[in-house]
């Protein structure tokens, strides 16, 4: 086995698990702190994604759209949390992950109803070519984009590290996190926490669409990131903002790998099966995944 | 004042285990199935027949079998396309490889491959629920779909991937118009539902219930969670597998892969869920509903297009049926959790009093 090639394809695709993990944040974010599985975290990349380069060819720069585009996200996360999951409180997590998906479907509709159904390419600057010293030096390709998409994710979670265990919101989120109705008798304001974490995730969504929109186009199939999301977090624990790194860096590791070494073999496409395979049996073996709470039944 | 059951006395126990206790709504029923089975085939028209009452009872008959795996059993799962995909590649295989394979047969040796795709792709709901198994259940409609588009042996190695559904014919009767066809849904999707109003019913049903209301203290009360987990698996797998044959014998003809994407699974758990969850008739609703909307949509959208009196941009009419959709789902899930069925529950008890409030 050629050793440089092997090495070739673990690191794209930790690469590229590092752009999982930037979509399975945004999960995590919301599940820790408000118990929901949002199902439509992977549309609202693709809202994102689309509403930046909207606004983007109506003429306006790229560096007032992303702003732009936040205040969207901020707005639709805050909204979503009015309108779809207060009604929905103290309702079993299988009904709020089923409102997810419709939210999924609204969004996505929302979205191709305002901007269009059409593809549009993202620039962003960012060259997706091998960095040529690397190249030279070792003979390994690593792209630039891939580097500085990493390079971005780091800094992200770091950031939201540090927002989670030193801010005074950081502290109410882990308290909501924690035990809703303690946290809500030490006087957290519950509902103001929740609507934080929503405008977060819309904001970790729009740097995950970016960043996609920017490596394959923005176009519908951004919406299927959600789908590659999930194994990331079974593999990671639904409630660790490190598993869904880990959790990312592994599923895209080993589907590169099974895809060039079991793909030949087989057919290839086996990117769209073998994650969730090693998920389920990564399910069997715990349940709560590598990073998980262990999840404690009582009758 | 016509709905009420004042003076029907219950006075065997196989009256009182009926299905409609109430001798209005053994009428009304027997109208039903008069109409569905006399009327529509002398009224309906081949449109009618072919866009909207077909589809409409194959996908009842598939949101059956995910509301026994969901509302009855409470195992959530997103893999309703690939069990219906086994039910079709499989009745389509068996109908090319064995020669005078009568169709019937066919059907439900395909529902039993589906069967037994479930019983396997089930046991990981042993270990884990919730929505790690509506994740797990991804995996079998990726899986399966990869199967069929990789395995050229499961098309039989067409070229597109595409198959082309074997006639139905029955002791050499033809069912190649629409009405025939029709009559033949009709025929195999009332013994179904009839099947699982009863097996829902019975010890086996209440099991599933039991596991879903709280699997612990269900095998507290010598309920093998296994056992009705895998059952609830295989017979849910069963219905959506023979759906998926009939889907493509009766409604489709020719047959691709991506006919069964994850689409397909979201819509049919859309039915169970606006329809209701745990409840036969639910799934009926759900898929009559599912069915008529986008009819209905596009409908709407060129009636105001004629109104205003220009078109509106191509592609806005999908995109705003789903937004419908989305928001109908969480519309229903916030303000009645239980789907129409528990509505109809509703009017029928406010018929008993008609035309009293109280």
């Amino acid at each position: 086995m050629d050793a440089q090639f092997f090495f070739e394809v673990l690191l794209g695709g930790l690469l590229s698990g590092v752009m999982y993990s930037l979509v399975a944040l945004g999960y995590v974010l919301i599940y820790k702190a408000s118990g929901v599985f949002n199902f439509a975290q992977g549309s609202m990349v693709f809202f994102a994604a689309l509403t930046t380069v909207g606004i983007h060819d109506m003429g306006v720069s790229l560096w007032l759209a992303v702003p732009l585009t936040m205040i969207v996200m901020i707005a639709l996360g805050l909204a979503i949390e009015k309108f779809v999951l207060r009604p929905l409180v103290a309702q079993p997590e299988i009904t709020l992950f089923m409102a997810t998906i419709g939210l999924a479907f609204f969004v996505e509709g929302l979205a191709q109803a305002i901007w269009g159904a059409a593809v549009h390419p993202l620039e962003l600057g960012i060259e997706d070519v091998p960095i040529q010293s690397v190249m030279d030096s070792t003979g390994i390709a690593i792209s630039q984009f891939d580097l500085v998409a990493a390079g971005i994710a780091a800094a992200l979670v770091t950031a939201l590290a540090i927002f989670f265990s030193k801010t005074r919101i950081g502290r109410a989120l882990r308290a909501v996190a924690d035990d809703h109705q303690a946290a809500l008798s030490v006087g957290i304001p519950l509902q103001q926490i929740w609507g934080i974490v929503w405008a977060v995730a819309g904001f970790v969504a729009l740097v995950a669409g970016l960043l996609w929109g920017a490596r394959n186009g923005v176009e519908f199939s951004l919406t299927f990131l959600a789908l590659k999301a999930l194994p990331v977090l079974i593999l990671g624990g639904f409630t660790s903002i490190p598993g869904a790194i880990v959790g990312g860096l592994i599923i895209g590791a080993s589907e590169k790998l099974a895809e060039v070494y079991i793909g030949p073999h087989v057919g290839g496409g086996v990117e769209g099966w073998f994650p969730y395979l090693l998920a389920l049996l990564f399910l069997l073996v715990r349940p709560e995944g590598l990073f998980g709470e262990r999840i404690i039944r009582r009758i | 004042m016509f709905y009420r059951e004042a003076g029907q006395f219950k006075a065997t126990y196989a009256e009182d285990n009926r299905i409609f206790t109430i001798r209005q709504d053994r009428i009304g029923f027997a109208l039903i199935l008069a109409a569905a089975f006399v009327l529509l085939p002398l009224i309906a028209t081949h449109y009618i027949f072919e866009a909207i009452l077909i589809p409409f009872l194959i996908f009842s008959l598939a949101a059956i079998g995910l509301n026994i795996l969901t509302g009855y059993a409470g195992q959530v799962s997103l893999g309703t396309g690939a069990f219906m995909a086994v039910g079709a590649f499989g009745a389509y295989n068996l109908m090319l490889r064995i020669d005078g394979m009568p169709i019937l047969l066919a059907f439900i040796l395909a529902g039993l491959c589906a069967a037994a795709v479930g019983i396997v792709f089930g046991l990981p709901s042993l270990r884990i629920r919730g929505f790690y198994l509506a994740a797990s259940t991804l995996a079998t409609q990726f899986f399966i779909i990869w199967c069929v588009t990789k395995i050229p042996w499961i098309t039989n190695h067409s070229a597109s991937g595409v198959i082309n559904a074997q006639k139905i014919e029955i002791l050499g009767f033809a069912f190649d118009t629409p009405v025939t066809k029709y009559i033949f849904v009709l025929v195999i999707v009332s013994v179904m539902a009839l099947l699982a109003k009863n097996l829902v019913r019975s010890n086996i049903g209440r099991s599933w219930m039991a596991i879903r209301d709280m699997d612990m203290a269900a095998e507290v009360i010598g309920i093998r969670p296994m056992y009705a987990k895998l059952t609830a698996f295989a017979v849910s797998s069963f219905y959506c597998g023979v759906a998926g044959a009939l889907f493509a014998f009766a409604y489709l003809g020719s047959v691709e892969p991506e006919a069964f994407l994850l689409d397909l699974s979201f819509r049919i758990l859309f039915m169970v869920i606006i329809g209701g969850l745990g409840s036969i008739l639910g799934s009926f609703f759900g898929a009559a509903f599912i069915v008529l909307l986008p009819v209905f949509l596009s409908i709407s959208v060129s009636f105001i297009e004629s109104e205003v009196g220009h078109t509106l941009p191509s592609g806005i009419g999908s995109s705003i049926e789903l937004m419908v959709f989305g928001a109908l789902i969480i519309f229903f899930l916030i303000v009645e959790p239980q789907g129409l069925a528990r509505l109809w529950q509703i009017g029928k008890e406010k018929l008993r009093l008609w035309p009293f409030p109280h």
